[in-house]
């Protein structure tokens, strides 16, 4: 197990580095810097004021010079200040964490408590009427795109109710709270789950059909017994994988439904970073958010053995 | 004895009536204006910046030396009020413009403002100060201002090398705040520090604006509000969707299309709404440095092949306008009166006649139904650029040319079009204030910055010379027109239309007035109240 803890570590570290580099010099690859933006936002270019401006923002540089004073910087926890808000890049970065970490947390939430029961649901009620309702839910959930399905909750919201479920940096009670969150965490969170349930019943049928299944029935064992306790254990680990790549992919998703829903988050926060190549927000931003991923992997790895002992006596 | 009662009853009701009304009419005291903003602007600071993303917000916490008065839609030489300056006059000369200052009007900081200032605000401008701004896109307004000297604390003189009316609309502009001298640039950026009657309180990137009531400020009993509140909201479909809910008091101004317009009176019939040109003029930039459009031939040809009223008619269902240069009458001030317009070639009421002109020109240049000319159309990534250009390549097909669209991301527009790497492009330029000098020497004059395309021509650089230096308004009237008429004519940077836009504001919401002629100076907000 030891061993295995190890090797993982070592690749997550290796896989940082790779991510570090691709971060950097993608950015550097993109046409354009900020001081570009800041002329053309302005409709001139004057060569002089643009070439001091390169330099008091150090991106005349030779490129590896930055990267070492970046991504020594970034060790050191010195991220630099961002080029727009001439703040802290650490100070910006650091309030927004916790409002996309509440709405990841709960579309997860939501994407596992909803997609794994209906999944062993459809799976244990194959061929039924429920089954085929339930892979259309999940199939429109695979479909709808969350930045449309968004649109349409918050066109619904004030059709119905003359009300509007968008961001409150200050909700007046812990309802209005969860709801601020709740709203769009189902948004984003609708096709996540339906992700899971379609893998949770694949995978489960697939165990459902393993003689162990048959000998447990055999034995009289009930049938919560069986689907929960011997089946489900076993269906579970696909799931796990899809949930923790979903955890990446979230970010992604989340994107368009901090934009919709108008959440100060940190993923409409890289958007509008990369938009105006702010450097020291986007490579520590996405450093971090790959620090996250690579470790909720690693986290994931860690599952695997724990649910089949197979992997850390044999990897 | 019931016919007595009857008629106290009816009394009382009457006076009761009276004074609902009286009172519905008085400005309240109180109350955070809230309001969405389309965008996050990079900064602050008012001096350094090229979009009304800033003045919107911003403004508010400065003060000019003169303004354009809040409550006319117009601004015009007839509406210019004074502001930190009490007074102003030219001297006989015309080439002394000399301010009397406000006296025992206090910074945000409680410092107290006098004509260092000023003197400080114009030395950054005309780049003549030890501190530099980051970028200073404003510069060339001050070509003709020799030095500003104060006379004492509350009196300052601005020297001009010829005598330039225009000098005094370009003051009142939302663009020229007078800041403190003893803030940095760079803090202004941040933490900008004015005069004005909201305070700024925080700016949080992507996210918030916050404005406070200034207490203390000159103008006693303003503002009516406590503060101003914007949430950066850049999704347009939630933004709308959360004012028709209520949740914001007025729309970002000018920040609605026609189509959209109707989508919120039939939500919110209640709202107020007006629709008003915003002086942005859609236009095609041309690169006459190389073939083919080196040729004067081709480049009437494309001039005249256009429907301007199409382009009217398919994106603002009508409601916007056509014009040379300068903004058509009745909102514009300097626009040429429709029947000289129609005088211009392609302006004509017959696009037919004007493209069988057009087919003839293509074909003297040697193109024609068997030999089209491939042309690449490069425009900014974004919904207004990109709309305008898609027609304009429909209706170049009917002269000949082959037109293909060129999606250019915003970072990269001005430096591909300052290197001349485009054949022809659809662009938009934005006035700050209706006056020929800044538009003119901005976009037309030798070696302009802004003057994307290089025209140059010597004879009319003289004519702008003479309009600026020229007193009387109707003569001036006279040589700006004939000065757009050759602009148009000599394909210089063919306008295509002059864009409207609207903004809608709660019934409660009382004392907005949107420009009818600039979307850069009406944003001082100091009288706006709620009646609620």
């Amino acid at each position: 197990m030891f061993a295995y803890l190890v090797r993982r570590l070592f690749l997550m570290l290796v896989t940082l580095f790779g991510i570090s580099i691709v971060i950097f010099f993608l950015l550097r690859i993109v046409p354009g810097n900020i001081v570009d933006i800041l002329f053309a936002a302005a409709g001139y270019v004057d060569p002089a004021d643009k070439a001091n401006l390169e330099k008091e923002l150090g991106i005349d540089q030779p490129l590896i010079l930055q990267y070492w004073h970046w991504i020594s910087g970034f060790l050191r926890g010195d991220f630099g200040y961002s080029y727009v808000s001439e703040k802290p890049a650490l100070q910006e970065i650091l309030p927004r964490i916790p409002i996309t970490a509440r709405l990841a947390g709960l579309a997860l939430l939501f994407s596992a408590s909803i997609g794994i029961p209906l999944g062993v649901i459809s799976a244990v009620k194959q061929g039924t009427r429920l089954d085929y309702a339930l892979r259309v839910v999940s199939l429109s959930g695979l479909s709808l795109p969350s930045f449309w399905l968004g649109l349409l909750i918050l066109t619904a919201a004030v059709a119905m109710f003359g009300q509007i479920p968008i961001f409150n940096p200050n909700p007046a009670t812990w309802l209005e709270a969860f709801a601020t969150y709740a709203v769009p965490a189902a948004a984003v969170g609708f096709r996540s789950a339906a992700l899971t349930m379609r893998i949770t019943r694949s995978s489960m049928l697939e165990v459902l059909r393993q003689d162990y299944i048959r000998t447990a029935r055999a034995k009289g064992a009930s049938d919560a017994a069986v689907n929960y306790h011997h089946a489900l254990k076993n269906a579970i680990l696909p799931v796990i994988t899809v949930i923790g790549i979903e955890a990446a992919f979230l970010i992604g998703g989340l994107i368009v439904t901090e934009t919709v829903f108008n959440i100060p988050g940190v993923a409409r926060f890289l958007v509008e970073a990369i938009r105006w190549r702010d450097y020291p927000i986007v490579q520590n931003l996405v450093m971090l958010i790959a620090v996250v991923v690579v470790s909720a992997n690693f986290i994931v790895d860690m599952l695997y053995a724990v649910f089949d002992p197979r992997i850390r006596y044999t990897d | 004895m019931r016919s007595v009662w009857a008629l106290a009853a009816t009394a009382a009701l009457s006076l009761l009536a009276f004074s609902t009304t009286t009172f519905a009419g008085e400005p309240k005291q109180g109350g955070i204006l809230r309001m969405y903003h389309r965008d996050s602007p990079g900064n602050a600071s008012i001096l350094e910046g090229a979009t009304y993303s800033l003045n919107v917000p911003f403004m508010g916490v400065f003060n000019n030396l003169v303004i354009y008065d809040q409550h006319i839609a117009q601004n015009s030489p007839d509406t210019l009020r004074p502001e930190l300056a009490e007074s102003w006059s030219w001297s006989s000369d015309n080439k002394k413009l000399t301010f009397k200052l406000r006296q025992g009007v206090k910074w945000h900081d409680g410092k107290a403002f006098t004509s260092a200032d000023v003197k400080c605000t114009f030395d950054l401008l005309m780049g003549k100060s030890q501190q530099k701004l980051r970028q200073n896109p404003r510069k060339a307004w001050y070509n003709e201002v020799d030095d500003v000297a104060p006379n004492g604390d509350f009196e300052i003189s601005f020297n001009l090398k010829r005598p330039q009316p225009s000098l005094l609309a370009m003051l009142a502009s939302g663009y020229t705040p007078i800041y403190p001298c003893h803030v940095s640039p760079a803090d202004m950026r941040t933490h900008p520090i004015g005069t004005g009657p909201y305070k700024f309180v925080e700016f949080k990137a992507n996210e918030s604006i916050k404005l406070t009531r200034n207490p203390d400020y000159w103008k006693k009993g303003l503002p009516y509000l406590d503060g101003i509140e914007y949430t950066i909201i850049p999704n347009r479909s939630t933004a709308i969707l959360a004012f028709v809910a209520g949740k914001f008091d007025m729309t970002f101004p000018t920040h609605i299309t026609i189509p959209l317009l109707k989508d919120i009176k039939s939500q919110a019939p209640n709202a107020t709404c007006v629709v008003e040109p915003t002086n942005v003029s859609t236009n095609i930039i041309v690169n006459s440095t190389s073939a083919p459009f080196d040729n004067i031939d081709i480049r009437r040809a494309m001039s005249l092949a256009l429907d301007r009223k199409a382009f009217v008619d398919i994106l603002f269902e009508g409601q916007a306008d056509i014009g040379g240069t300068m903004l058509p009458p009745p909102q514009g001030i300097w626009g040429m009166p429709k029947d000289k317009l129609e005088t211009i070639p392609g302006y004509g009421p017959n696009v037919n006649a004007n493209r069988e002109e057009a087919k003839k020109l293509m074909q003297k240049a040697g193109y024609g139904p068997d030999k089209h000319l491939a042309v690449k159309i490069s425009t900014r990534n974004l919904a207004e650029y990109r709309d305008p250009a898609v027609i304009l390549i429909d209706q170049l097909k009917s002269i000949y040319i082959d037109g293909e669209l060129d999606v250019v991301e915003t970072a990269n527009w001005f430096p591909k079009v300052a290197r001349k790497d485009y054949m022809l492009g659809l662009n938009l330029t934005g006035n700050s204030v209706d006056d020929p000098d800044q538009s003119f020497y901005e976009n037309y004059s030798c070696g302009s910055e802004r003057n994307y395309t290089n025209y140059c021509n010597k004879e009319i650089e003289k004519l702008f010379d003479v309009q600026s230096q020229e007193i009387d308004t109707n003569k001036r009237k006279q040589l700006v027109w004939d000065i757009d008429k050759k602009l148009q004519e000599d394909v210089a940077r063919p306008i295509i239309f002059h864009a409207r836009a609207g903004t809608c504001w709660q019934p409660y919401v009382k004392g907005i007035t949107i420009m009818s002629n600039s979307s850069y100076n009406g944003f001082r907000y100091e009288d706006v109240w709620l009646d609620k």
